[in-house]
């Protein structure tokens, strides 16, 4: 119980995610959406750091390296697309960006 | 002292686990994006905190650094820059919601089976190996930059013109037209 395996790893992580694919479901307000997309790229980092250590190989650290990159590029995109959508119609609900012309 | 300096690590990691866990659910359920916000950089914080615990180091200072400097900063401009009176009318969740929450116990249940099933046997790990370069011993950091600047160069390079087309492509959408 008192030993940390990798598994503990791998179910706090796994819950991490469910939590954030959850947050993408159920949410209307777009800052939160990309918000639990955050939590999502970082629960995988969090799998990744901890087969990286049940190996003792150190591409999974690398790999965490790029995925955050990845995650720092989408905020930026994803936020970028937020403030043009409230531009356009005054609010940050996702339901209001059904139209693909406006 | 002594329970401390023998399971002070299993102790380190559930206190954490549980911080972020329980901030990450608040992520998803408060209304108020500002403190939605707060919860997120306490996720990550404690997301860090469990990366030291897996002799990540670099990785948990690029964490705070990149999620909660950078990233956070973004998302409380765009939360400042949107006008948060008018959020309040709106319905929190979608209408399907228990449906999604109840499909994602179901996937929790399935995975979380599978996971409790699997053994992986004891971890292979010498701390050594994540801290040594060619045999001689450094530190994380040196290791990473070792490993990132010869081995995986292309991927280096791809992604910094991914980061260089990201910033090009957010300042064209923010852009007043």
């Amino acid at each position: 119980m008192l030993e940390i395996t990798t598994v503990h790893y791998l179910v706090l992580s796994f819950l991490l995610f469910t939590t954030g694919l959850v947050g993408i479901l159920i949410r209307r307000n777009m800052i939160i959406v990309l918000m639990s997309i955050e939590l999502v790229l970082n629960s995988v980092n969090l799998n990744f750091i901890a087969f990286s250590y049940q190996l003792s190989d150190l591409t999974g650290q690398i790999f965490a390296v790029f995925t955050i990159a990845v995650a720092a590029g989408e905020a930026a995109v994803g936020l970028g697309i937020l403030v043009a959508l409230y531009r356009l119609r005054h609010t940050t609900e996702l339901d209001q960006a059904a139209e693909l012309k406006g | 002292m002594e329970f401390l300096t023998t399971h002070g690590a299993a102790l380190f990691f559930y206190l954490f686990a549980v911080l972020a866990l329980v901030s990450a659910v608040m992520v998803v359920s408060l209304r108020n994006p500002m403190y939605a916000a707060f919860s997120l950089l306490v996720t990550f914080l404690s997301m860090a905190a469990l990366f030291v615990l897996r002799h990540a180091e670099f990785l948990a200072v690029v964490q705070v650094f990149v999620y909660g400097g950078g990233i956070m900063v973004l998302f409380l401009f765009v939360i400042m820059l949107v006008n948060l009176h008018r959020l309040r009318e709106i319905t929190k969740f979608v209408d399907h919601a228990p449906m999604a929450v109840m499909l994602a116990l179901l996937l929790v249940a399935l995975i979380g089976y599978v996971f409790l099933s699997v053994a992986f046997g004891p971890a292979l790990v010498s701390p050594a190996e994540f801290v040594s370069v060619e045999g001689e011993v450094v530190g994380n950091s040196q290791a990473i930059a070792w490993q990132l600047y010869r081995e995986f160069l292309l991927p280096f390079e791809i992604a910094s013109v991914f980061l260089l087309v990201a910033m090009i492509g957010a300042v064209v959408l923010g852009r007043e037209t």
